[in-house]
């Protein structure tokens, strides 16, 4: 267990020195990111203004809180992607990975967790430019403070875990795209990503209760900016938890079955 | 003394998919593949002793860097039997990866945007090495391969030799008992190959480590390794000391003499390779090599004279052509 979290420390410590050398690289992207919600947010203002200042419960202020707490989420949730996957079997550097003793899982996990707090840092005043811009309506409890520091880190497993899981198709398969693009059809709908999920019709609701989407961008969002009760939110962070259990079963025995395939065949 | 790797009859058979060119062929193979047996290792049998370097030789495709992998635990192995140390590989077992390192000459494990010194340290956490004893071996390579003022520069900025002595110290730093080298030497300079053997021959004779080595560079083989395996097509065509496969293989010997006159004609006494700065180099069936000595010495004035054996190089694409032949 030592070894696992001075493995973590010293992943993310490298992580960090890395990416502050692309500091300037870093924070382009990060506001390249922000265009999408900053659309989603003008649109859905409009919307609410037109109909007499609230649509769905929501008002252009707290549509402005969602959606910049959204920025925030999405960055956290960016994970090892599939793509990366393909990169790593193709150019062999999988095998390299695989002669350490320890899962390359660990390896990803803490690469962009290290990553995640450079991210943290170069968000605070994008959201505070965001916040002067778009006057956000937000009302805070330390509970629900505490929730979503959680929830976000709590989100971010669970996506690794699902991109993990795309990720190890290429262990068969060399394209791994069209099935990338079906996740995120998905979860741009069912996660709260493209709107509040609050506003979707009630089926597209009740699905995404049981599906791991909804835990990786509207649960976070709203559990800082909604009106949850306590209770809500520890279940939240529960269900996360439990995502994060299925991820990671699954997760162990498609590896397993990924690796044979892997040493089957080369790379 | 038990072996430290043991090989039993190991293959390694891939079932590669193949059809013609054109589009009829295209089509048709979406119905019907066709697929045919590629036998990267055919069955091949040897054992290790601890401390032993070995060299592993062989043409590209014969199956040095297919055995490597099955060493390793990276590939499975189609049938046959491997041991190292008592472990078998495929179970990549954390025991067992702790104790061995596969180093090859085109993959690295530094963090190409940091100094080495962070790699080193991510290595130590991952290999779960006590501080004390990773700061010893750590500041011993660093002294070994001399690089002191290098480890503080972001290895993007570093030269391919520089960085494959950090790759070296990276992959050596949790002290493992069997190294295997795949092509460890490949694309440097003369120089900086030379380092290399160096450091590899000193962390043989410290820890007592045991080798596997391929290498195209015979300068590595004839600098670490008093045993040779040659493989090709998947089989050992050799197994033994290097010396005995100059001896068996070599077909002639190079005789280089200092002459008053170097552009005399020599063609009777044998083939005439060069003549440089004075020098004339011979090339002479081994079976002659005394009688042409002989003649030499009471035909001409000769200043200096030596006997050597075939290079290694050309002895190694000796035994493939005879076996090729055969």
């Amino acid at each position: 267990m030592r070894r696992y979290v001075e493995f973590y420390l010293a992943s993310m410590r490298v992580s960090i020195l890395s990416q502050i050398q692309y500091r300037v690289a870093n924070y382009f992207y990060m506001i390249g990111m922000i265009t999408e919600p900053v659309i989603y947010l003008v649109v859905w203002s409009t919307i609410a203004r037109q109909q007499g200042g609230v649509t769905g419960g929501y008002t252009p202020g707290t549509f402005a809180a969602y959606y910049i707490v959204w920025t925030l989420v999405r960055n956290m949730n960016i994970v090892f992607t599939p793509y990366g996957w393909e990169w790593r079997i193709r150019e062999g550097n999988l095998s390299m990975e695989l002669m350490r003793p320890m899962h390359p899982i660990h390896s990803d996990i803490a690469f962009f967790a290290g990553w995640k707090f450079v991210v943290i840092l170069l968000w605070l005043p994008l959201a505070v430019f965001l916040t002067w811009v778009f006057k956000p309506t937000i009302d805070v409890t330390w509970l629900e403070v505490v929730v979503f520091f959680l929830a976000i880190w709590g989100a971010y497993l669970i996506r690794t875990m699902l991109l993990s899981l795309i990720g190890m198709i290429t262990f068969w398969t060399t394209r791994v795209s069209a099935i990338f693009e079906l996740y995120f059809g998905l979860e741009l709908i069912l996660s709260g990503r493209l709107v509040p999920l609050t506003l979707m019709p009630p089926w597209v609701q009740n699905l995404s209760a049981y599906l791991p989407f909804k835990w990786t961008f509207f649960f976070p969002i709203d559990a800082l900016v909604g009106s949850m009760s306590p209770r809500e939110l520890w279940t939240g962070i529960g269900m996360q938890v439990l995502w994060i259990v299925i991820g990671a079963s699954f997760l162990n025995v498609v590896w397993r079955s990924a690796v044979r395939q892997f040493s089957a065949v080369g790379g | 003394m038990s072996s430290v790797i043991t090989i039993s009859k190991l293959a390694k058979h891939y079932q590669v998919p193949e059809r013609e060119g054109g589009l009829k062929a295209a089509i048709t193979s979406l119905f019907k593949r066709k697929y045919r047996t590629v036998k990267a290792v055919d069955g091949i049998s040897f054992n290790i002793e601890p401390g032993e370097v070995v060299g592993f030789l062989g043409p590209n495709g014969a199956g040095k860097t297919t055995t490597l992998k099955m060493l390793s635990g990276l590939l499975h192995p189609t049938s046959g039997e491997v041991s190292v140390m008592g472990y078998e590989p495929r179970h990549r077992s954390h025991d067992y990866l702790r104790q061995i390192t596969l180093v090859m000459g085109n993959r690295n494990q530094l963090t190409w945007d940091l100094p080495a010194l962070d790699s080193f340290d991510l290595q130590r956490a991952i290999y779960g090495i006590p501080v004390e004893q990773f700061k010893r071996t750590r500041d011993e390579f660093i002294d070994l391969l001399e690089l002191k003022d290098l480890v503080n520069k972001p290895v993007r900025n570093l030269s391919l030799g520089e960085r494959m002595k950090m790759e070296f110290v990276v992959a050596l730093l949790h002290r493992p008992k069997v190294l295997f080298l795949d092509e460890p030497t490949i694309g440097l300079d003369v120089t900086m190959q030379r380092r290399i053997r160096t450091f590899v021959a000193e962390y043989n004779r410290r820890y007592n480590a045991t080798v596997l080595l391929t290498s195209h560079y015979m300068a590595d083989v004839e600098a670490l390794c008093k045993r040779v395996i040659v493989i090709h097509h998947g089989r050992i065509l050799f197994d033994g000391d290097l010396s005995t496969l100059v001896n068996q293989f070599s077909s002639y010997k190079t005789l280089s003499l200092t002459l008053p006159n170097p552009e005399v004609d020599l063609v009777k006494y044998g083939e005439v390779i060069s003549r440089e700065d004075g020098r004339v180099t011979l090339r002479v069936p081994k079976a002659q090599t005394s009688q042409v000595t002989a003649r030499l010495l009471s035909d001409f004035q000769v200043d200096d004279l030596t006997v050597e054996d075939a290079p290694v190089d050309d002895v190694i694409d000796q035994v493939f052509s005879q076996k090729e032949a055969a």
